[in-house]
């Protein structure tokens, strides 16, 4: 078949506009012929016989009557063995092979294959020919790091597929062939849903390990979408014990800048209770990429004693790269996502910042001249926004197991404002909403998730009567702070100033967290459950002081012994020391009448 | 090959239309003016129309101009020949000095791989405490300094700029007053820095076309700079001028305005700068300071607000000193674990003091009687304030944590400040130790 072309009849930033004469399909990709390079593009929008192309790269040097080649194809990425602990830009070139090839800069218009196509693998099959499988049923499992990596029957069959011929358990490269299959099974009538013509419904279908899939079309090869329930420990004790998440679920951190965004991500990203971590960097600094990126491969993940980087994927496309391939970015990493939870496995996505994607639709719907909603925004950004986030979920696969993709995305709203089209259009859809606080960040307070405004909608670590608790303490605390700042001190009773003072207490000593301390840094799920019953308990003592002046003394030596506390091993015998002294303290000021 | 059209078909802010066939984007084309010639830019084409942005301005152009293309994007020279110069915001000499065009290189050019970047690890001293102690500058970093029109920005760059170990000065200016221009350079000259210095000035009489040049031309250079091994440190000044330039050429080309009429792809413009901030690996460094001014003082006004997300933290310049709470470093965390033990613990707990006594203080504004812990705040923030805040303070590290113990001592008791204890047992002045502060007496 020969190649679809098109004529340039127009440029305007990175949309190209083209003029074509056979059919051309919607979100198409298309290549822009620019002397030896080709620039990579995407059809968004068809008007009578022109095509407009949003163009994934710089478009100097483009004319008008130049060549444009479409391919046929969907965006799509590549899906295999050898995915794990690579660095993607947000068309899934790995980056360090570009650095090879090209050296410092980021070349326009190369284009290097995701998985690498030398590297073998051992193979060893599942399934004997005569078996009937469906999209997405297991073949066999090669390993991949710590992981077993279930290569899979292609995610586009259509019913059920007869194996033919399974390969024999041995080492093969992603493109060779490792099964055949015939159509049809019981079920009867099969096709592929791709648009193969009619003609060859009776083939057969030869099988390698690599697949590839539209990133846009989310991958459905599941029994059943479940609710999620289960927590996903972070070991941010504000989060799990305050604004959990669970796995499947969806959250957002919508916040100023300087607020933490960032660095709550990165956090995240190490401690997370999950299998998979697939990083979207999107339209952010490309410096935050470059920490992950030098020092995951250094750091060891506790569950498994291997280092971060093997259970990890960066998908980055940075402010200053295209700004087109900013909105594939997030698409490219939710796709991995999906593939990784086709295997039964626990994944992560952390999206930063979804904001930097939303700027993105808005410049190109700037540039197609289309009718603007609130704040230049498309209309259609609340659905698209929607539509993402909805790609999270826990589901039971075919084979009765279980796989999980969780999103968090950070929200980076004008201004700091949450007012704005992005963070209510995010707060629609997801599950858990952690507000980042300017007041808190300024006050140093980290993490300045603001423990008043936010919420979630799933299951704590901690009994709910404890948390309930914790809770009437912060907003008293809140009330009390807010009236002293019109009544001052002298205007509040002795008992609201200890309300106000226990909440101050319980802010400073769980709340808030040194993430850059060894231990404090991250706590398990039973140290907080531990610890967190026990802060309850003196928030629930009735407490006498002679004056306010003691008051304050009291708590802020009993803080500053938790924070100790905080910042030792729970193993350690000092543990159960500074246990017993704050038993004591507690025990000399508690009001027994 | 030069290619000559004649038929202007539209002239409209500092843009002219006009039908051309083979043109490229982002071209570079000649256009004569009565009395002159000016360079321009393709910014759209569409069909055979083609929209040039023109440099010095469309005022004097007649419909029948010619247009020349060029064949090749905007392109600066780069060599050594032009340290210790001066020249406008494209490049053209405007001390008395010679015109350099050897080897031309392309500005704007692609994003830095990140697999080639590397954390950054050098601190650059600057002998303010609250730099240094506070929001520690790191080389490769980029960092804005928010402020409102009138305060001393510019001197505080300067300063910064002498007082920082780096091999090359870039200035880029857009939109400076002359006078401000003439201060950069005398303080350079004076200080015998001009010689690796490199000055790209657009001043507020330029064309405001050129001001969308300045940046790019100045990191350009500042690039082939670090690639060679140099230690650049970029100062761009005034952001907020090159964003209102963007700005009046997107509501010329008729695009429709995204937030207080800047185009939408504001941000996008401004990280296309700012992320021109490196470290190489196996190479130099670019730093980035900018200042940015906030019209109205207002930090959500879309160029500081925008700036903020894509900067590495950013420092608030208001009443004369840098300001501690929104003033923020991001990379600090990555040098400020090998400066001394003692530091992260008072860059924290001082300002989390301060803060507490802000509250004391609009307290006392409000006429609230002040408890002894009031007391002991207020005088805590006096001495802060004055010892540490002050811009006219100039001592190394050591020397501004060690006067922060003090401070703490002559304040607080220990556990006041929130401190571990541990700390405290290894830093906190033995003579006072353990006494009460005295606001408690």
């Amino acid at each position: 078949m020969t190649t679809k072309r098109g004529t340039i009849s127009g440029i305007n930033g990175n949309l190209m506009t083209v003029e074509f004469e056979d059919a051309v399909i919607q979100n198409e990709v298309a290549y822009a012929v620019l002397g030896d390079t080709r620039l990579k593009a995407e059809v968004i929008r068809v008007r009578g016989r022109r095509a407009d192309l949003q163009v994934f790269e710089d478009t100097t040097g483009l004319q008008v009557g130049g060549t444009v080649e479409f391919t046929g194809q969907l965006l799509s990425v590549e899906l295999a063995p050898g995915l794990l602990g690579q660095i993607f830009d947000g068309l899934q070139n790995p980056l360090p092979k570009l650095a090879e090839q090209c050296g410092f800069f980021l070349k326009r218009g190369t284009y290097l294959p995701a998985i690498p196509r030398d590297r073998a693998w051992a193979y060893t099959p599942a399934v004997k020919p005569g078996a009937i499988v469906r999209a997405g049923d297991t073949l066999g499992t090669v390993p991949e790091g710590i992981f077993t990596h279930r290569i899979m029957a292609p995610f586009t069959l259509a019913g059920s597929w007869t194996l033919e011929y399974a390969a024999p358990a041995g080492n093969y490269t992603v493109e060779q062939e490792i099964a055949r299959l015939r159509p049809g099974g019981y079920a009867g009538q099969a096709r592929l849903r791709s648009n193969s013509p009619r003609g060859r419904e009776q083939e057969t279908l030869s099988v390698s390990m690599l697949q590839t899939w539209p990133v846009k079309i989310p991958i459905r090869c599941y029994a059943e979408r479940l609710k999620p329930g289960e927590p996903l420990i972070t070991k941010i004790r504000i989060l799990d014990t305050f604004f959990p998440v669970a796995r499947g679920g969806t959250y957002c951190i919508p916040g100023p800048f300087g607020a933490g965004k960032t660095v709550l991500q990165q956090l995240t990203s190490r401690h997370a209770d999950v299998d998979i971590v697939i990083i979207a960097a999107c339209g952010e600094r490309a410096g935050e990429v470059v920490e992950t990126l030098r020092e995951f491969p250094h750091l060891t993940d506790p569950r498994t004693g291997r280092t971060l980087m093997e259970r990890t994927i960066i998908v980055c496309n940075t402010s200053s790269m295209p700004v087109a391939a900013r909105e594939a970015s997030v698409y490219t990493g939710v796709t991995l996502a999906e593939y990784y939870r086709q295997m039964g496995l626990n994944v992560l996505l952390l999206a930063d910042s979804t904001s930097r994607w939303a700027q993105a639709l808005r410049e190109m719907s700037g540039r197609l001249e289309e009718i603007p909603g609130e704040e230049a925004f498309p209309a259609y950004l609340e659905s698209v926004i929607a539509s993402f986030y909805e790609r999270g979920g826990i589901v039971r696969l075919n084979d009765k197991t279980f796989g999980s993709v969780t999103i968090g995305g950070t929200v980076s709203p004008a201004g700091g404002n949450f007012e704005e089209p992005v963070t209510q259009a995010t707060l629609k859809v997801v599950g858990a909403f952690h507000g980042l606080s300017r007041d808190r960040a300024n006050a140093r307070r980290f993490p300045s998730i603001h423990p008043l405004e936010s919420w979630s909608k799933y299951r704590s670590i901690v009994p709910r009567t404890e948390l309930d608790l914790a809770r009437r303490v912060l907003r008293a605390g809140n009330e009390v702070d807010q009236m002293m700042k019109v009544l001052g001190e002298e205007g509040t009773s002795l008992a609201d100033f200890v309300i106000y003072l226990k909440a101050e207490y319980l802010d400073a000593v769980y709340l808030q967290q040194d993430a850059y301390h060894p231990v404090d840094g991250a706590t398990s799920a039973e140290r907080q459950k531990y610890v967190f019953h026990y802060l309850v308990g003196i928030l629930g003592t009735p407490m006498k002081f002679a004056d306010k002046a003691v008051a304050r003394k009291f708590f802020q030596t009993l803080t500053q012994i938790t924070k100790d506390w905080n910042e030792t091993p729970q193993e350690a015998p000092a543990f159960s020391e500074i246990e017993a002294r704050l038993k004591q303290m507690v025990a000399e000021v508690t009001d027994d009448a | 090959m030069r290619r000559i059209y004649r038929r202007i078909e539209q002239i409209a802010g500092n843009v002219i239309t006009l039908r051309a066939e083979h043109v490229s984007y982002r071209e570079l084309a000649e256009v004569f003016v009565r009395g002159g010639q000016s360079l321009a830019q393709v910014i759209r084409l569409e069909g055979d129309r083609v929209a040039l942005q023109v440099f010095s301005g469309t005022r004097g152009i007649t419909t029948d101009a010619e247009a020349v293309f060029l064949g090749h994007p905007m392109q600066t020279s780069f060599s050594p020949a032009l340290l210790g110069r001066v020249f406008t915001g494209i490049g053209v000499p405007r001390d008395k000095g010679p015109v350099i065009t050897e080897n031309p290189i392309p500005i704007g050019g692609p994003s830095v791989n990140p697999a080639k970047r590397i954390i950054p690890y050098r601190m650059i001293r600057t002998g303010i405490p609250m730099i240094d102690v506070f929001n520690t500058l790191v080389e490769s970093q980029k960092l804005p300094i928010f402020s409102v029109a009138g305060e001393p920005y510019n001197p505080l760059l300067a300063r910064i700029a002498l007082q920082a170990e780096v091999d090359i000065i870039i200035l880029g200016g857009m939109g400076l007053k002359y006078d401000d221009y003439l201060f950069f350079r005398d303080t350079l000259e004076e200080q015998g820095a001009l010689s690796r210095s490199i000055l790209f000035i657009h001043t507020a009489a330029d064309p405001t076309v050129e001001c969308l040049m300045t940046p790019d031309i100045a990191l350009a250079v500042a690039e082939q700079f670090a690639l060679q091994g140099k230690r650049v440190l970029v100062l761009l000044t005034d952001m907020t001028n090159f964003a209102d330039a963007l700005k009046e050429i997107a509501i010329t080309m008729e695009q429709v305005p995204s937030n207080r009429g800047y185009p939408g792809d504001l941000y996008s413009q401004l990280a296309a700068r700012y992320e021109k901030a490196v470290d190489f690996d196996d190479a130099g460094s670019i730093t980035i300071l900018a200042a940015t001014t906030m019209p109205g003082d207002d930090v959500t006004h879309p160029v500081p607000d925008n700036t903020g997300y894509i900067t590495e933290g950013q420092f608030y310049l208001r009443n004369g000193h840098i300001e501690p709470f929104g003033s923020l470093s991001r990379l600090k965390q990555l040098v400020n674990k090998d400066t001394r033990k003692d530091h992260r613990t008072i860059m924290n707990s001082m300002i989390q003091l301060y803060a507490a006594y802000k509250e004391s203080q609009e307290k006392r504004a409000m006429g609230f009687r002040m408890s002894a812990w009031d007391q002991s705040l207020l005088k805590y923030g006096a001495r802060f304030e004055k010892e540490m805040m002050d811009l006219n303070v100039n001592i190394p590290l050591e020397k501004a944590l060690d006067l922060g113990w003090a401070i703490m001592a002559g304040c607080f008791e220990p556990a006041e400040t929130g401190i571990p204890t541990q700390m405290i047992d290894e830093f906190w002045p033995v003579k006072a130790r353990g006494l009460p502060a005295e606001g408690l007496v």
